[in-house]
């Protein structure tokens, strides 16, 4: 089988110089797929994405994306190279205008913006009746909107998005999960922790539940679903 | 008629000084609040900084006399102002790149960095009195006055005068162009904006590849414009004394938190609101009732809240009550 676009291998490392919080966790996702982290409180889920996005120390293990080596870049550099992150929490400019957000999000880049911001406004349409307002100002749904939106800017190849529907109402995780799918669609690459497992394994082409850093079980989202193990001990039944 | 007079006698006293004033805290406040809101501490340098741009422009002043260089009617200081600028600048991004860059690298707490500022405040003390001296100095030329109070009388035939100088209409003018441009700056450029957004939110912003030490250079240099012109406009309007400038860091610290540190628009509100508080509780009211009340209600005394000499105290009093009762200030800054 080829290598999947991205992959984190054999993670192992934690933050600073501190205990290993992940021990040989590996995850992988396919162009234009989505993966998915899930696991119970304190697995690693988010440490897992930080690592795979470079925001703590790896002390054995790789990242590549397209083949290429990344594991000694920074979160900056990495950005570069074509990934987005969303951040669980202060994921947006809350003084500044929606554009202005977008904008920002883009900052790295030199040539002309406008056709990307109208394609977020598009997935987005509630950000373009909002686009002068300060971000602060929106609800917890909008406010994710930016969020994803700002990471879009860059017009990145893998999305990495650490509990986008934390705080948000059930109605509007629904509407969230439609919007990350399209942007899957669209062959950006989707890489994802959640809290709401059952939802986000519906529409995972694959999923890692992860217990104390390590991974627990693998496989595409259904077969997790429907596995009886991981139904009982994390799913609840 | 005497209603008028009022009036004027209010203006004259009240009102233009300190609209002037306002405008020069204002200025001083605009860089206390860009440094707190993107380096995140507080600068205890800042009124030695405005010292050293001042003295700068003075040097050069005294140059351009002496080589016969005028500016016609107005002060030859605003010729010399650039240069001013440019040695701030060249001073602020050398301590920049000799002190505060090391602490930025050891992620300091913002308590030492104030300490830190305050020790480059003494060096930059020493190195003004060092060079110019303690004392006072005059380097204003030009017209000294709008209106005199002479004109305006004969002008409407009133017994108080109205004397606008020319530093107060140069003070008013230059603040109000240099604020328009600051606020261009941060609301319609990609570095203006990028300087927001590392304010608002660090984290975020170095993911979007915003590059912190452009930030941070980007500031300095706006900070010494700042400075610098507020510290040739209160020497135009007042007079150039080295401890006056260390003096002024109060009311300037002040005006920016009572506006909300971080924010820039309340650094100009707090300017004001400083200014015509310090100028309305030391102003003998004694001439302006004088012309309100009946003959038999003239007040004997001089009506004077606080003496000048109490000056400060009006802005520690202000400061003490908006830290107790609306800590982030009247507008939304950040609580220190």
């Amino acid at each position: 089988m080829a290598e999947p676009f991205l992959i984190g291998e054999n993670m192992t490392g934690g933050y600073g110089t501190g205990a290993d919080i992940l021990h040989d966790c590996t995850v992988s996702v396919d162009k234009g797929q989505i993966a998915v982290i899930v696991g119970p409180n304190g697995a690693g889920k988010s440490t897992a994405m930080k690592a795979v996005f470079g925001m703590l120390n790896l002390r054995k293990g790789a990242v590549r994306i397209n083949g290429e080596d990344i594991t000694g870049l920074s979160p900056q550099d990495r950005v570069a190279k074509g990934m987005a992150f969303v951040p669980q929490t202060s994921n947006i400019f809350t003084s500044m205008t929606v554009e202005e957000n977008l904008e920002m999000g883009a900052f790295l880049r030199r040539d002309d913006i406008q056709a990307t911001i109208e394609q977020v406004y598009e997935l987005f349409p509630i950000l373009r009746d909002k686009r002068s307002q300060a971000a602060g100002e929106l609800s917890g749904g909008q406010r994710q909107q930016v969020a994803v939106g700002r990471a879009l800017m860059t017009q990145p190849q893998v999305l990495m998005l650490d509990e986008p529907t934390a705080g948000v109402s059930p109605i509007v995780m629904d509407e969230l999960f439609d919007r990350i799918i399209e942007v899957a669609r669209s062959g950006v690459t989707i890489l994802m922790v959640e809290q709401n497992a059952r939802q986000a394994l519906a529409i995972a082409d694959k999923g890692y539940v992860l217990v104390q850093g390590r991974n627990g079980f693998t496989g595409t989202g259904q077969d997790l679903l429907a596995n009886p193990d991981v139904r009982k001990s994390f799913l609840g039944g | 008629m005497d209603f008028l007079n009022a009036i004027v006698a209010f203006a004259n006293f009240v009102l233009v000084p300190a609209t002037s004033y306002g405008a020069q805290l204002a200025l001083g406040a605009l860089g206390v609040t860009l440094i707190y809101g993107i380096l995140r501490f507080s600068n205890f340098a800042h009124g030695d900084t405005m010292a050293f741009g001042a003295m700068v422009t003075i040097l050069v002043t005294w140059w351009f006399q002496s080589m016969g260089i005028n500016f016609g009617v107005l002060p030859t200081a605003l010729l010399a102002l650039p240069f001013g600028i440019i040695a701030t600048i060249g001073l602020l991004l050398f301590t920049d790149r000799v002190v505060y860059r090391f602490y930025r690298r050891q992620k300091a707490a913002p308590v030492i960095y104030v300490i830190v500022s305050l020790g480059v405040m003494f060096i930059m003390n020493g190195v003004v009195r060092f060079i110019i001296g303690p004392n006072d100095q005059k380097f204003a030329d030009g017209v000294r006055f709008i209106i005199s109070a002479r004109d305006f009388k004969t002008m409407t035939g009133l017994s108080e005068g109205l004397a606008i100088k020319a530093s107060t209409g140069i003070t008013i003018v230059t603040a109000i162009i240099v604020v328009a441009a600051l606020f261009w700056f941060l609301n319609r450029t990609r570095t203006g904006k990028s300087m927001r957004a590392f304010s608002d939110n660090e984290d975020l912003a170095l993911l979007s590849g915003i590059n912190p030490e452009r930030v941070v250079m980007i500031t300095w240099i706006i900070v010494a414009a700042l400075t610098t012109i507020a510290g040739v406009l209160y020497g135009l309007d007042k007079s150039f004394k080295p401890f006056t400038y260390f003096q002024l860091l109060l009311p300037i610290f002040a005006a920016a938190i009572v506006g909300g540190l971080g924010n820039p628009l309340g650094a100009i509100a707090g300017g004001f609101v400083i200014a015509f508080s310090e100028v309305t509780v030391t102003y003998a009211f004694k001439k302006v009732l004088k012309y309100l009340l009946p003959e038999n209600l003239e007040p004997t005394g001089l009506v004077q809240l606080l003496s000048t000499d109490y000056k400060f105290a009006v802005s520690f009093a202000i400061l003490i009550i908006v830290l107790l009762f609306r800590p982030t200030g009247l507008f939304k800054g950040k609580t220190i």
